[in-house]
């Protein structure tokens, strides 16, 4: 059963038509490129999803039931997780601090909660581990690479049961070889039987990683197909409109 | 050679030593024991009990507030206004005992005074997008105009029944000859180096300071915290000013004056960072002493007072200076 199922799915703001009539469904486990230019409706289809945005028409469904959703907070209750593009890491604090920023692990009694931060360094730790990943608890963002810096916010999604995880252009202000240590995070999400939807500009990204692409252009769903029917170039002249629809 | 999973939890980002010396802190506190040491074998009259007794008193009224300004320091904020809010409530705490009421009333208004000053401040920066530096400032004028108001511009030296109660609290000596106000000093610093390093909010604090978007992004409740940190940094006027009318047994509209960069120049050389996401309750502790001592020394080693605002200057630019030298030598 899909994850996720969006249908006839529209967002409006004012006259401009942002998303317009999409239908998809992503699956368990998957990987999903999620492509277009700029001013595609990628944005607001992945926001809508976060929760930062109430669709204006169609319905949203998880795990067969309908999802409803007012707030960010929502989503992630519901098992959605976001890395945003600017990955929203705190350079002062920890890894661990930033992997638990708004949900951090305390102990005590009532009032009397002290934060845990034996807990907090230990489930973090098994988090970099479990991502393959070189990155240390104790260590200050500051600090750290770019693909370690990743690491942070991905771990970030696997905190809680996520059942999907929105990366918005996770691998655009990256070096090439940071860029291959997340693919590899995306990865180590998609055989927990994460689905990951990959919004990215980068082709080889998405070819190297994705099950499945889905192409949009002005707010429509263009293309829906698996990475092994799909070349590249097709993906290119869907995005620009030389290739109409398929 | 394969990690376990154990040791890069048990690694430390730096080993003791090093974290200590990379510490602006550190340094301050090197600067002040040298200062203490000198002044010891220069002068005669500064390693008296008489003179650290007023040392150490006279340190508590800027670092307590500066304790709370730390707060707002932290989140990237500025707070102008404490110096008239230390004004205001003292005036407010005065009016109110000279009207015959008992200390505890006279305290329950003086602080209520503060928090809702501090409430106003950090509705319009959190709330209505104000620039801190602005809002504080507007506050600055109108709460030391607001005391005019309350005292008509007159002295308060009367404080009704509890006259005795109040000067006893804030000029008394209660534990070990040490004074009064040094105990709410340490005792404030407790509890705030406590919220810092262990409680939610003061982590969220700190996330604040170094990247407000992702606080917000990942939940954090940023506007009711920026609320909290100025309601802190206000309540910290408030009690200084009620500490310090005890020990003054006098209150006047120009307690106070120029107080805030006195406040904001402990927490700057004590290590807080004006751009957010660092400080200590220590650091502002430590802050305040050096100012303290260079205010003393100076008068002791005979030169004149006039010289008092240079120095201090000099301290704020050497402290700064010390942290620039770490950040070009890290991007090296």
């Amino acid at each position: 059963m899909a994850v996720l199922e969006l249908t006839n799915i529209s967002r409006h703001f004012g006259a401009i038509q942002a998303v317009n009539d999409v239908s998809l469904s992503i699956e368990p486990g998957q990987v999903v490129g999620l492509m277009g230019d700029n001013g595609a409706g990628k944005s607001t289809l992945v926001k809508m999803i976060a929760g930062n945005f109430r669709p204006s028409h169609g319905t949203m469904h998880m795990d067969g039931k309908e999802l409803i959703l007012h707030k960010p907070a929502e989503a992630r209750q519901h098992g959605i997780e976001i890395v945003h593009q600017d990955l929203a890491l705190c350079n002062n604090l920890t890894a661990a601090a930033n992997v638990y920023l708004g949900r951090e692990l305390r102990r005590g009694v009532g009032p009397f909660r002290i934060l845990d931060y034996a807990s907090m360094y230990k489930r973090a730790g098994q988090l970099f581990a479990e991502l393959k990943s070189e990155t240390r608890p104790r260590d200050l963002v500051k600090q750290m690479s770019g693909g370690q810096r990743q690491a942070v916010a991905i771990a970030r999604t696997m905190l809680s049961q996520a059942k999907i995880v929105l990366m918005d252009e996770p691998t655009a202000a990256i070096s090439v070889r940071q860029v291959a240590e997340v693919l590899n995070l995306i990865r180590h999400l998609r055989d927990q039987g994460i689905a990951v939807v990959l919004i990215s500009h980068r082709m080889p990204d998405v070819f190297t990683v994705a099950d499945r692409v889905i192409v949009m252009r002005r707010g429509r769903k263009v293309a829906d197909k698996t990475i092994a029917s799909s070349s590249p170039e097709e993906v290119t002249g869907l995005i620009t409109g030389a290739i109409e629809q398929v | 050679m394969a990690l376990t999973i154990d040791q890069p939890i048990e690694h430390k980002q730096q080993s003791l030593a090093a974290r200590l010396f990379a510490s602006q802190t550190f340094w301050v506190v090197i600067a002040v024991i040298l200062a203490c040491v000198f002044l010891s074998f220069a002068t005669d009259a500064f390693a008296t009990s008489k003179n650290l007794y007023n040392i150490t008193r006279n340190i508590t009224f800027v670092a307590i507030i500066a304790l709370g300004m730390t707060f707002v320091i932290i989140t990237g904020g500025i707070d102008l206004s404490v110096g008239s809010v230390l004004c205001l409530s003292s005036m407010i705490l005065a009016v109110t005992m000279h009207a015959g009421y008992s200390i505890e009333v006279g305290i329950l208004a003086s602080i209520a005074t503060a928090l809702a000053i501090g409430a106003f401040n950090g509705v319009l920066i959190a709330y209505l997008g104000f620039p801190p530096f602005v809002v504080t400032l507007g506050m600055l004028s109108i709460a030391r105009s607001l005391a005019m108001v309350a005292s008509n511009n007159t002295v308060v030296f009367q404080f009704g029944p509890d006259h005795a109660k109040l000067l006893s609290l804030g000029g008394g000596a209660w534990v070990f000859g040490i004074a009064n106000p040094v105990l709410y000093m340490i005792l404030l610093a407790l509890i705030t180096g406590f919220i810092l390093r262990w409680t939610k909010f003061g982590r969220h604090i700190f996330a604040i300071g170094g990247n407000e978007h992702a606080a917000t992004l990942t939940g954090v409740p940023v506007r009711q915290i920026k609320v909290a940190v100025y309601m802190i940094s206000a309540l910290s006027a408030g009690i200084a000013g009620i500490i310090q009318t005890g020990w003054l047994g006098a209150v006047t509209t120009n307690l106070g004056t120029g107080m805030e960069l006195q406040v904001i120049a402990a927490t700057v050389i004590g290590g807080a960072n004006l751009a957010g996401g660092v400080g200590t309750a220590f650091g502002a502790i430590v802050g305040a002493a050096l100012i303290e001592v260079i205010r003393n020394s100076l008068g002791l080693l005979g030169i004149n007072a006039f010289w008092q605002g240079v120095f201090i200057g000099g301290a704020i630019l050497l402290a700064v200076l010390f942290d620039r030298i770490r950040n070009f030598r890290r991007s090296d």
